[in-house]
């Protein structure tokens, strides 16, 4: 008894991080365990096992469009976000200018303000200029709140960067560019990738702001939240699933690589 | 354009070198020759300006004011990849991505070299360490990376190669290693080697020559032994080495030698060994120069009496007393463990000898702990 | 050592020659933040105070203060409700966030990447279908409602969803992440060696955690939980699909303003009251809590 205590009390942390991890998942697990339903009008009672749903994800009227368009706007918002942010980024990480408060706060302002706010203030501005949302407006809000979050994670990687390393590529002959090509760039690649991926996940699971300056243009997210009103097709589970999956795979794959690269 | 980082050679020329941060000067007005082929060491205690000094020779640092120069080639405003200096960096700065050998060949392949193989292979060999090429430099252990950071400055054949305490993050016996092997190369590849460090053991192991650094400024440059046995300044007597410093007064100023009043007791010094300005003088004996005898044994040469041991630790070749004076002051000595007498106890009555000749003579208006607490504050 | 301090504090040689470089890397970037950020958040208060014209979704500037006064009186019970939810949230998220942030940083030893991965793969199933889950999963033919009511915890005829709770239960499901992300890297960074220390000097584990941990993992809490409240403020997902129309919150409100009345000047006044009150709020705990690391 005495042991089954001590037991416990040496392993509470990890009982408890259990739990937890339990609670983040039982909505992933629900979601998946119910695409595999075989449902009619809507996906809520468990009806029988199928593999229907997998084997036709696009079965549900509009939701690979829907999909397709949150690809590509998460793709292009990503890659531009990713661009402005790195280079903010290495300004305020590498250099001394004026303004740097202002330019601090301009990319706090937009995590600190809710999404909601966010949205609706740019639907306003293009309503006011006769802009009609759509797919141009969406990567346009997309770019905007992932911008911050590119600039915070990049910066924390070049303060972890020795300085030196970049003293010591110029002390070998190395200009400003090729130190910046050779040295600087690789090194910051691991953090820029999860920048990315960070900028990517952020733009692929939005919808407030989409909500309000996507127009008639559907989304992933817009499409799930619309539908649930009328039963939500257990494809959207499989995507989501998928998704799921798909992003567990590359970062795994990423960390086999990373960890790969040090042993050998 | 003409290519100073290859064609530039010649001694290493600071002229009235300055570097301010605000009110602060880190260098302050250093003048200094290094001549071409030469071991120099940039001894001090942190935060005396020997690593900025490194800096802006690297070019890593600009100069607030000053020249400098290697051979007639003016330095002073090149960037830093157009300069004949390479830098051994304080923790390495080995390229975490590179492999050992693009590590090496990174300063080649800048340059434009086609052919790097050779080269790299080459100094490789030099480091002892060919087999490692493939690796990874966090694959290395400290030794390693440190050889490899030398490699990867030397390759260039640099005219000056600068090191930043490069055995700092070494443990000591590592470090007595790298100390002769480093020395060795630099004899071997005859290139100069600017070395700053604050331990002073290991500058007097590798450098021809020393400029002993306080306060942005050279406190005195020399031989290992010159700086040693002719300290010029408290400052340099205790950094150097220990040294016991008394107060006294010159009494009579003969044609050969001075004789001294300290606290009443009488002794001489030659002339040519002292800087005292005046009759207040600072009497210099280093620890091991002493003999030490119970009270009541005949002695000869200088002579000091009425000293009380405090403290006695046995360290194997030798035995460190410490003695209290009539006047106060704990003087160290050294006696070497050969001659078969047991120690002498804390408690005993003695009197400390020494010839004449080892003594020196400092200005008497310093301050006698000059420079002696900063050893022990240095190892972080 | 010197070597550091003087990069950090004085810059090297490079700062001075090529002043307009820094300028150069921002401006492509802050052009972006300054058109589709600042831009819009002035439109958004000059429509504020604007009053209805002809049409439909036609406004004029007239200037009418007023329109702050209206809207936060009437919308009162949902402002203080937003805030009272995020808050709750919040906490909740603390709780439990900071015990899975200390396992993963301190007791998970080789697993610790594949854990982070962990925390963060929920993101990638959407987050509505999420929220969504956990309706049908608290719904009253879902096996949690129906376990509690077999086990006599809960009456036969009540219900999780459509309340209060599960608002409060997905609002904090949906930010933990952004929670435990903070605190793990804050927890990180401290040296475990602090804490035997602090053991060996006699402190137990609670003193140890109250005088070593807590303090070290400051910046962590945080970001935490600013990341969590404040998009846990704005938020009006969880009370949709969640709650009821008791529980409708401030985001609800402005939502519902904006998209089906077309109210916008109503709508923009709410936006920026709470775009304002939160910026306050953030401002006051960040001096209080005297970090500025978020940035």
């Amino acid at each position: 008894m005495k042991q089954a205590t001590r037991w416990f009390s040496k392993n509470l942390i990890r009982i408890y991080a259990g739990l937890g991890f339990t609670y983040l998942f039982i909505p992933v697990l629900y979601t998946f365990a119910f695409s595999f339903n075989d449902y009619r009008k809507s996906n809520l009672a468990w009806r029988g096992f199928t593999l229907n749903n997998w084997k036709n994800p696009c079965g549900a009227p509009d939701i690979c469009n829907a999909l397709g368009n949150s690809l590509k706007i998460g793709l292009i918002a990503t890659t531009i976000a990713t661009i402005l942010g790195t280079l903010i980024a290495l300004a305020l990480g590498r250099y001394a200018f004026k303004g740097r408060t202002f330019v601090n706060l301009l990319i706090f302002l937009p995590m600190a303000t809710p999404e909601l706010v966010l949205g609706a203030s740019l639907l306003t501005m293009f309503l006011n200029f006769g802009f009609n949302p759509g797919f141009l407006t969406i990567v346009i809000a997309h770019v905007m709140f992932c911008i911050s979050f590119v600039v915070v994670t990049v910066k924390a990687r070049i303060a972890s960067l020795d300085p030196r390393l970049e003293q010591a590529a110029m002390d070998l002959y190395a200009d400003e560019r090729e130190t910046f090509r050779r040295v600087t760039l690789p090194l910051l690649a691991p953090g820029i990738a999860g920048a990315a991926l960070l900028a990517f996940s952020l733009s692929f699971d939005d919808f407030i702001i989409t909500n309000f300056n996507s127009g008639n243009v559907n989304t992933f997210p817009k499409f799930v939240y619309i539908s649930a009103e009328r039963g939500l097709p257990a494809q959207a589970n499989v995507i989501g699933s998928s998704m799921f999956f798909i992003a567990l795979i590359i970062v795994l794959l990423g960390q086999v690589v990373q960890r790969k690269r040090k042993v050998s | 354009m003409v290519d100073a980082s290859t064609s530039a050679h010649g001694d290493l020329k600071l002229s009235h070198l300055t570097k301010s941060f605000g009110d602060f000067k880190a260098v302050d007005d250093l003048s200094l020759t290094i001549p071409e082929g030469s071991f120099f060491a940039l001894l001090g205690p942190s935060g005396c300006g020997k690593t900025t000094t490194l800096r802006m020779i690297a070019g890593l640092e600009e100069p607030t004011s000053g020249t400098m120069h290697v051979g007639n080639t003016d330095i002073t405003d090149m960037r830093p990849y157009r300069r004949p200096v390479n830098t051994v960096f304080q923790n390495y700065a080995l390229f975490p991505h590179l492999s050992i050998f693009e590590n090496v060949a990174f300063g080649l392949r800048r340059r434009g070299i086609k052919d790097v193989k050779a080269q790299v292979d080459k100094v490789l060999e030099l480091v002892e360490l060919p087999h490692l090429a493939e690796r990874k430099p966090t694959q290395l252990s400290g030794g390693q990376q440190q050889r490899i950071a030398v490699a990867r400055a030397i390759v260039n054949r640099p005219a000056l190669l600068l090191l930043d305490e490069p055995l700092g993050a070494l443990d000591l016996k590592l470090r007595r290693q790298m100390q002769i092997e480093l020395k060795w190369i630099q004899t071997e590849i005859g290139l100069t080697f600017v070395h700053v460090t604050h331990d002073q053991e290991e500058a007097m192991t590798m450098a021809d020559t020393i400029a002993v650094m306080n306060e942005g400024r050279i406190e005195q440059m020399g031989s290992p032994a010159d700086l040693y046995d002719n300290p010029k300044t408290a400052f340099v007597a205790n950094f150097l080495g220990q040294s016991n410093l008394i107060k006294g007064a010159i009494e009579s100023n003969g044609a050969d030698s001075l004789l001294v009043n300290l606290f009443g007791q009488k002794v001489a010094l030659p002339r040519s060994r002292s800087a005292a300005k005046d009759s207040s003088i600072l009497v210099g004996i280093r620890p091991e120069k002493f003999r030490i005898q119970p009270e009541g044994k005949e002695m000869s040469g200088n002579i000091l009496t009425g000293g009380v041991i405090s403290d006695v630790s046995y360290i194997g070749v030798s035995t460190q007393y410490q003695v209290e004076m009539p006047w106060g002051q704990e003087l160290i000595v050294f006696e070497q463990n050969d001659d078969g007498v047991p120690p002498l106890d804390k408690g005993d009555k003695v009197k400390l000898s020494w010839e004449p000749i080892f003594t020196f003579g400092l200005d008497g208006s310093q301050d006698a702990n000059a420079g002696s607490k900063l050893i022990a504050d240095e190892e972080e | 050592m010197a070597f550091l301090h003087a990069t950090a504090k004085h810059g090297s040689s490079e700062t001075k020659k090529r002043s307009w470089l820094p300028y150069l890397l921002l401006l492509p970037g802050l052009v972006w933040l300054f058109f589709f950020f600042l831009l819009p958040i002035l439109t958004l208060v000059s429509t504020s105070t604007k009053t209805p014209g002809f049409g439909i979704g036609e406004f004029d500037q007239t200037y009418r203060f007023a329109n702050y006064w209206d809207a936060i009186v009437n919308s009162r019970a949902q402002f203080l409700r937003s805030f009272e939810y995020a808050g709750i949230a919040t906490v909740l998220a603390l709780a439990i966030a900071y015990p899975l942030a200390y396992a993963i940083a301190f007791k998970s030893g080789r697993w610790k990447n594949v854990l982070l991965v962990l925390v963060v793969a929920p993101f990638f199933t959407s987050f509505i279908l999420r929220t969504i889950a956990w309706k049908q999963i608290l719904g009253s033919s879902g096996f949690v409602n129906r376990a509690l009511i077999d086990l006599h915890i809960i009456g036969p005829q009540t219900h999780l969803t459509a309340s209060a709770f599960a608002v409060v239960m997905g609002l904090t499901y949906n930010f933990l992440p952004f929670m435990t992300l903070p605190l793990y890297s804050s927890l990180e960074r401290i040296d475990p060696r602090t804490i035997e220390a602090s053991g060996d000097l006699y402190a137990n584990a609670i003193t140890t955690f109250r005088k070593v941990t807590l303090p070290l993992s400051a910046p962590g809490v945080v970001a935490g939980t600013l990341l969590t409240f404040i998009p846990a403020a704005g938020d009006f997902v969880n009370a949709e699909i969640l709650g009821n129309p008791n529980t409708k919150m401030i985001g609800n409100v402005i939502n519902a303003r904006y998209l089906q009345i077309v109210d916008y000047p109503t709508a923009a006044a709410l936006s920026f009251t709470l775009m304002f009150v939160i910026l306050i709020m953030v401002t006051l705990y960040i001096r209080k809590a005297g970090t500025e690391e978020l940035v």
